[in-house]
């Protein structure tokens, strides 16, 4: 069984935000309007968080990271949802069922990341967007809480294929929306177990940190920085 | 003939039920219509969605949450408070207990109902029941209000029914009411024993329950990684603060209910006076509990901890968080500890800045810690909107309504009980201090 997982490269990242972009299209994420954005409830499975600043005024960059779901191996969004929406399957995903999920919010006040968005209204996305509806992802409903899922619908597209042209799945056969669009080829993604993966490889690298090691999540997303956090 | 003679004695007990002033149907028609209003705006909030509420990102959980441990924690008045004082055997408990259970009743309705208010979707509350997971602590948490609902309704309706078998026997209203209620009970001495082992059994049982509730209650924050939740006192921390707001409101109902309904001669100065003292030292209890739970994060100085802490001390929160220490701290403390200012307005309002401070504290509690996660790069505001304040003004009105139709169907201070304390106690408790007072013969012979 495969243990999915991600390496994001901030030294190759130059922060474009095509990823935010990719996953939000990809999922058909809710687009939310302006007023409730302002009221904080803009929803991204991925985003840039602003770590920190750069430079002296007036020459300041902010430094940006993407930041997802961490598809912790230990995740503690699921041990407190009382029905069982959200699960760790074999394959590492945590993955989120949105028929099943009572909207008690108990498991995005738990998440260390701050990884989970809810649906405070009915998806009502402007007319512009239904051109990029994409037909393989599910609209969520009002009331749930969703999250990254790491494309899990592309990993089942791959396998179904791979089954018609009676092969194994391969390595570049799945990858997410975020991965594929990265133009500078930051985001790694694949099996951590397979030692062969180019995940596995540069997830041994001696820049990889994860973010709040300290909480025991064990996080499926690393980062590799040169610089120290 | 005999009981007759009783009944005239208790009859200002008796008055509520059979008189009804007009004043009374203007707050009710009045209370009614804030809770419709608020019924309205939930029925808002179930077509639109929970955006109808201030939630958002960091702070996913609001007003519902913290009026839902509010509330429980109300209830620990009541149960918990006659349970403790039935079991010590005080005999000033005797016109205090009907209230004090009257209150966890209404209370936990309301209470409970708030978890089911702040659902995404409510529509799927059976969930719970069909694939709900024993891990996550909202299932202990519904586990633990349903075993304490039931229980406090038996132990409210089993010393009534002495008090409805009065009734029944009066005649008049609702009398079909009264007789399936009164269960055939007709004050034979077999009935008396076995009604008396009932409430026995039931109020030490109620004891290890109420405390379980909202230790439970707790959990749902603690279990969890949040800065400023994750603690282990408090499980202690909660049920202090409940007993000590439930104390609290038993005493406003006490102060409000004398002087409707003019039950001077049963609540006297002293019953405000133990209950005061009761309150100063739950006031103390809590300020230990508070000082305790913030010296450590501040000792311990971890850094997203911090950030809650300094919020709550210094930043958004500090005029809740101080405005809580002067009314759960310093307006008790200043009331109840002077002799001159431990009169019955002082000790009402003494028991008002509780209320108002006990919620300030859950406010406190739930806000920050959610406003602040651990990623330090998220943080957020809360406001609430409309929908959620006339929800706790319904909320607030629902318990006024409650009472005020219990006081129409039922006594509000149990006249059986009072009766009883004016036949027995007198004896019973000398019998029990002759018990333990070390005996004079005996001191005697040894001397000679
Ligand atoms: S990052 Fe949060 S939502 Fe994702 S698996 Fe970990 S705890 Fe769960
Ligand atoms: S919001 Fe949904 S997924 Fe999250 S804990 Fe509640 S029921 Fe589970």
């Amino acid at each position: 069984m495969p243990r999915y997982g991600m390496v994001i490269d901030l030294d190759k990242c130059n922060q474009c935000g095509a990823c935010v972009t990719a996953c939000k299209l990809e999922n058909n994420v809710q687009i939310v309007s302006k007023e409730n954005a302002e009221m904080g409830r803009a929803m991204f499975w991925m985003k840039m968080l602003d770590t920190s600043y750069e430079g002296n005024y007036p020459d300041v960059r902010a430094v940006n990271i993407p930041a997802l779901c961490m598809q912790c191996d230990e995740p503690s969004c699921i041990k407190v949802c009382p029905v069982r929406a959200t699960f760790k399957r074999d394959d590492g995903i945590v993955a989120q069922i949105y028929p099943q999920c009572i909207g008690c919010r108990y498991c995005m006040a738990n998440c260390p990341y701050t990884a989970k968005v809810f649906n405070w209204f009915k998806d009502e996305q402007p007319v512009e967007n239904e051109k990029c509806h994409n037909i393989d992802v599910s609209v969520r409903p009002k009331g749930v809480v969703e999250k990254c899922t790491f494309c899990i619908h592309r990993l089942q597209i791959a396998k179904e294929k791979a089954k018609a042209e009676k092969r194994e799945l391969q390595e570049d056969d799945y990858v997410p929306a975020c991965v594929e669009v990265c133009a500078s080829k930051a985001i790694y993604f694949g099996d951590l177990d397979d030692p062969h993966s180019k995940v596995s490889k540069a997830m041994h690298d001696y820049r990889k940190f994860t973010l709040q090691e300290e909480l025991g999540t064990k996080p499926k997303v690393y980062y590799l920085s040169a610089k120290s956090e | 003939m005999d009981d007759h003679h009783y009944i005239d004695e208790d009859e200002v007990l008796f008055r509520p039920i059979y008189q009804t002033s007009k004043s009374f149907y203007v707050l009710a028609a009045a209370l009614i219509a804030v809770f419709l209003f608020g019924a309205a705006m939930y029925v808002r909030q179930f077509i639109f969605g929970l955006g109808e509420t201030g939630m958002n990102e960091p702070v996913t959980w609001g007003f519902y949450i913290i009026s839902f441990v509010f509330f429980i924690g109300i209830s620990h008045a009541g149960t918990l408070i006659s349970a403790i004082l039935r079991l010590s055997k005080a005999e000033w408990r005797r016109p205090i207990t009907r209230m004090a259970e009257v209150i966890t009743g209404i209370v936990l309705m309301i209470g409970g109902l708030h978890p089911i208010i702040d659902l995404g979707r409510p529509d799927r509350i059976l969930h719970i029941f069909e694939r709900g997971r024993l891990q996550s602590p909202l299932l202990w948490d519904m586990t633990s209000i349903t075993a304490y609902f039931t229980a406090s309704t038996i132990y409210l309706y089993l010393p009534l029914i002495p008090d409805i078998a009065l009734l029944r026997d009066r005649g008049g209203k609702f009398h079909k009411l009264y007789e399936i209620l009164s269960w055939g009970y007709q004050g034979t001495e077999r009935q008396k024993h076995v009604l008396e082992k009932a409430i026995n059994i039931l109020m030490v049982m109620v004891i290890p329950i109420a405390i379980s509730v909202h230790t439970v209650i707790s959990w749902i924050f603690s279990m969890t990684l949040q800065p400023g939740w994750h603690s282990t006192i408090f499980g202690p921390y909660f049920v202090v603060g409940a007993i000590f707001s439930g104390i609290a409101a038993l005493i406003i109902v006490m102060i409000v209910f004398r002087k409707v309904f003019h039950f001077e001669d049963y609540l006297k100065k002293i019953h405000f006076n133990y209950l005061g003292t009761l309150l100063l030292v739950m006031s103390l209890l809590w300020f230990y509990f508070t000082f305790a739970e913030y010296l450590t994060t501040f000792y311990g100085h971890e850094p997203s901890e911090m950030r809650v802490f300094l919020y709550k001390f210094v930043g958004g929160y500090a005029p809740f968080f101080w405005l809580m220490v002067f009314c759960n701290f310093i307006v008790p403390v200043v009331f109840l500890s002077n002799k001159k200012l431990k009169t019955i307005p002082g000790i009402l309002i003494a028991s008002i800045a509780v209320v108002i401070g006990m919620w300030l504290e859950r406010l406190i509690i739930v806000v920050p810690s959610l406003a602040n996660p651990r990623l330090p790069f998220i943080t957020g505001i809360y406001v609430p909107s409309l929908t959620e304040i006339s929800l706790l003004a319904a909320a607030t009105a629902a318990f006024i309504l409650g009472f005020m139709g219990f006081s129409k169907l039922f006594p509000l201070i149990s006249i059986w009980e009072i009766k009883e304390g004016r036949e027995e106690s007198v004896r019973m408790v000398s019998e029990r201090l002759n018990e333990y007072l070390p005996s004079k013969g005996h001191i005697r012979k040894e001397i000679v």
